[in-house]
């Protein structure tokens, strides 16, 4: 499913975007354009936003009780809310890495190859493996693992499951990948190396990043959107953020006079 | 402060700390006597039941026996001697047996004494000589030495349940049976063996010839339909209710309601039992489909509950990765949380079936309580179970059928402790570290 | 602007402003000091002058390894980064500042062992020009003060016109009285440097723009009239 994307051109665009979670609203009136190709970090302080528009482009709020979605939010195009729309389907486009590395109690082959498997992807078993072992390579985990595909996913290291989490999220060839604050469980030099990840994969994915950490969002991305208390206050190239933002609030939080 | 109040005040604070520190200390220990003394005394009261059950159970696992030389007469066997099957069965075996007897001990025994002899054995050695003709019949003819079982009254008196004194006001053999009973035992005639046949023989009027096999064989069945009908539909009924159903008032209701089933006496579901299986569909009375199905209904809130404490327990991160993944709703329970359930899942039904096994009121009501002497061969042939055989032959007057009870009761209790064994270690074995 | 959660991070950023300041004021006084000791032919205040420099370049050193630690360890982002960058910026533009003074008051003993000139008066006049330029850069930077700093900026084109005047006299001197040729020109280089200290103050002007808005300023730097120009 890896399409060419033309690099810059909009691929999740949300206009109007207000997220409730039962009385409580969540995001106000989002307007934001995700370009494809690059990686977009998204920044602010605890409980300002960022995760619940990460969740909304992959509809994970569906999970959540009482959450109610309203304006567009649009992939490729198309309207990601749309009734019509089949959320499996979606889920297979845009994968999501979460914040505490979840592999499956399985093996490490199995947990690559569950993807792949529930939607088919492989014709033969001989497919599959490519797969799995293509997508490993990608993750930059397959060195460390070949010899051991069969073991428990769970008894990697905290960096080796986060990459392995990556593999899985990438071996359904997703078009775009979210990622919540993924290295926020790890060292540093695990840390290192997902970025460096993420570094390659802009070449082929359209990701998404929410960070706590401002020197990772200004490390990895191109783009960085400030939001606070639900409301986006700056979006733009990530140089101009970190060197010379627009709006005061924005300066005030990157710069640590908030609070 | 002058330093010498200064010294006063600390070492007064000194001294008031010290004493705080001992009443502390007294306290934890008088704690701890507490805990100890608890734990002692239930034990004790465990040790008094198990004690109590065991001195008088454990003499059920052994069947006196005597040794007599019998003849296989042909007369009386066969006498056309052409080895009709039918023939052989139908001969007086109990015959030759007293025969036998008669030969040892009484020679020339008249009618009152052939009694006596009669009722030192138990049916069970003519039963065992027509076994053997019907299994090779060349025997006719020669003579053996059979270990014959004795009768219960036998049986009773030289395990040393009732007297052995002549003229002693309990007996339960006359002067002359005690004698010959010295006189086997001089001769190291008779003899205690393990009693096969309490495990393999059914109920009887005959305490000797009484055996636990049916009432096992019946537990058995009656725990497999339970099995059959309550774990499917528990899983299932789990399932649904933690991952599926909305969370609303209806479903709140339903959980309330499962919750207090779980407490209500299993008489009542003996009366459900008695008025739906038997009274409208007819299932016949007295049998493990009808027992397996009301034990079932005992069951069922148990294994919902455990089986939605394990589903809860399963970690929201688990779900949100198949879920990102795009896995549906039904794919996600059945690749990834049910696997991780199922452990605490069967647990919960290893004890609900323990619990089962031990369920005598609500069988009483469906009607297992009657007389059944054949083992059952399927789960719709009537038969008794465990607890109630316990409870018919602690009802018996017969004195011999109180070892009886003792041992059956030791044998229901080892399955009880075998079952909630294994489900210790089958948590144990599937504890998982997320 | 607000101030800082981590109130550490506020008090180090003020050190280092007020280390800039500090050194901009030695480098002010130094500059009117060497003046004065060229005007007034006084050789011991030169000594002191020539002396003093060594503080300055001190200073300068100081504010490098400050803002190198600030930069390792607050990890500054958008106007504090701008602020640390600058300082370093401007702390090394000072640091020449200071250096041409001494050289002024270096040239200024020498000058005091020969006949005084006519036109020494107009170096001086530079002199005080660019001393006022200094003067106005520093407190602009002190307050933060925009306007002031562009209005340094624009003000370079006056330096540059002076200056060119004074090249010229000096020019003339020299053809007119050949023996006020060792004098004159020491008093040459004297301006050249004087203009070079008024275009550092402009380089401050550019960098605290840089500082304040993230930009620099628009269009060309103001430039006087060109050299060659003949009257």
């Amino acid at each position: 499913m890896n399409q060419f994307i033309p690099r810059g051109t909009s691929k999740i665009s949300a206009r109007g975007l207000n997220v409730h979670y039962g009385d409580k609203h969540a995001l106000h009136d989002i307007d934001l354009d995700i370009p494809a190709g690059e990686v977009t970090a998204l920044i602010g302080p605890s409980g300002c936003g960022k995760s619940t528009f990460l969740r909304c482009i992959n509809r994970m709020n569906d999970m959540v009780e009482g959450a109610r979605v309203s304006g567009t939010l649009q992939l490729d195009g198309s309207d990601v809310y749309d009734r019509q729309l089949d959320v499996v389907q979606l889920r297979a486009r845009v994968g999501m890495v979460f914040q505490k590395p979840n592999p499956f109690p399985k093996s490490i082959y199995d947990n690559v190859a569950y993807g792949p498997r529930i939607h088919g992807l492989a014709r033969d078993q001989a497919e599959l493996d490519e797969i799995v072992m293509n997508s490993l390579e990608k993750a930059g985990l397959l060195a460390e693992v070949e010899s051991r595909l069969s073991e428990s996913g769970t008894g990697l290291s905290g960096g080796q499951q986060q990459r392995l989490c990556i593999a899985r999220a990438i071996a359904v060839s997703p078009e775009v990948i979210l990622m919540d604050e993924p290295c926020s469980a790890l060292d540093p030099i695990a840390t290192a190396k997902v970025e460096e990840l993420i570094d390659e994969l802009r070449d082929n994915y359209t990701i998404v990043i929410v960070t706590h950490s401002m020197q990772q969002a200004a490390r990895v991305s191109q783009r960085t959107a400030f939001f606070h208390l639900g409301k986006l206050i700056e979006v733009g190239g990530t140089e101009e953020i970190f060197t010379n933002p627009r709006e005061p609030l924005t300066q005030g939080y990157i710069t640590g006079r908030f609070g | 402060m002058t330093e010498m109040a200064e010294i006063t005040v600390a070492a007064r604070t000194a001294e008031t700390v010290a004493a705080r520190l001992n009443r502390r200390y007294a306290a934890e220990r008088r704690f701890r006597i507490l805990g100890l003394a608890s734990i002692l005394i239930s034990a004790g009261f465990l040790v008094l039941l198990l004690g109590t059950v065991i001195a008088k159970g454990w003499t059920g696992f052994l069947q006196t026996q005597i040794a007599i030389e019998v003849a296989f007469d042909p007369q009386v066997i066969d006498p056309d001697g052409n080895r009709a099957p039918e023939v052989l069965d139908s001969a007086d075996y109990p015959a030759l047996v007293r025969d036998a007897l008669a030969a040892r001990l009484a020679p020339d025994a008249d009618r009152g004494a052939r009694r006596d002899l009669s009722a030192m054995v138990s049916t069970m050695g003519a039963e065992q000589m027509r076994r053997m003709v019907a299994a090779d019949p060349a025997v006719i003819g020669g003579r053996a030495t059979l270990w014959l079982p004795a009768s219960d009254k036998l049986d009773m008196v030289y395990k040393g349940q009732a007297p052995r004194e002549l003229g002693t006001a309990g007996n339960v053999l006359n002067d002359r049976q005690l004698g010959w009973m010295a006189e086997l035992e001089k001769a190291g005639q008779i003899r205690k063996a393990f009693n096969v046949q309490f495990f393999t023989g059914g109920d009887s009027r005959a305490p000797e010839q009484a055996g636990i096999w049916g009432a096992v064989v019946g537990s058995f069945f009656s725990l497999v339909v339970t099995l059959a009908v309550s774990f499917p539909l528990g899983v299932a009924t789990a399932v649904y209710l933690e991952e599926f159903a909305a969370k609303n008032r209806w479903t709140d209701l339903i959980e309330v309601n499962i919750n207090n089933l779980a407490a209500v006496p299993s008489v009542v579901f003996g009366l459900l039992g008695l008025a739906v299986f038997l009274n409208v569909f007819h299932l016949p009375r007295s049998s493990p489909v009808a027992g397996g199905l009301v034990l079932a209904l005992i069951c069922l809130p148990t294994i919902i509950i455990a089986g939605r404490a394990a589903l809860k327990a399963v970690p929201p991160s688990i779900r949100q990765a198949a879920a990102g993944l795009g896995a549906s709703p039904l794919q996600i329970v059945a690749h990834h949380v049910l696997p991780l359930a199922m452990p605490g899942m069967l647990t919960g039904t290893i004890l609900g079936m323990a619990r089962a096994l031990g369920e005598t009121a609500p069988l009483l009501m469906i009607g297992m309580v009657a007389f059944i002497v054949d083992i059952p061969k399927s789960p719709l042939d009537p038969s008794a179970v465990l607890p109630v055989q316990i409870y018919l032959w602690a009802g018996s007057s017969e004195r011999a059928f109180v070892e009886k009870t003792s041992a059956a009761i030791m044998v229901l209790l080892l399955f009880l402790v075998v079952m909630n064994m294994a489900a210790i270690m089958l948590r144990k074995k599937f504890e998982r570290r997320w | 602007m607000s101030e800082h959660t981590v109130k550490s991070y506020d008090d180090e950023l003020a050190h280092l402003s007020g280390m800039i300041a500090r050194m901009g004021g030695l480098a002010e006084a130094q500059l009117g000091a060497a003046l004065q000791s060229l005007s007034r032919r006084d050789d011991e205040l030169a000594h002191k002058v020539v002396d003093s420099d060594a503080r300055i370049d001190e200073l300068d050193h100081e504010v490098d390894s400050f803002a190198v630690r600030l930069l390792a360890l607050r990890q500054p982002m958008a106007g504090d980064l701008r602020h640390i960058v600058a300082a370093l910026n401007i702390s090394g533009e000072i640091e020449r500042i200071g250096d041409y003074a001494a050289n002024l008051a270096k040239r200024a003993m020498v000058l005091n062992q020969l006949p005084p000139t006519p036109k020494t008066g107009g170096v001086v006049r530079l002199g005080e020009l660019v001393q006022a330029l200094l003067k106005d850069i520093l407190d602009a930077y002190v307050d933060r003060d925009l306007d002031k700093a562009i209005r340094v900026w624009e003000r370079d084109e006056d330096v540059d016109s002076l200056y060119n005047t004074v090249f010229r006299d000096l020019i003339a001197q020299m053809t007119e009285d050949p023996g006020t040729i060792t004098a004159s020109t020491h008093l040459l280089f004297i301006a050249k440097n004087m203009e070079r200290i008024g275009d550092h103050a402009t380089n401050i002007a550019e960098t605290l723009h840089f500082q304040i808005l993230g930009t620099q300023p628009k269009g060309d730097r103001p430039k006087g009239a060109s050299l060659g120009a003949q009257e």
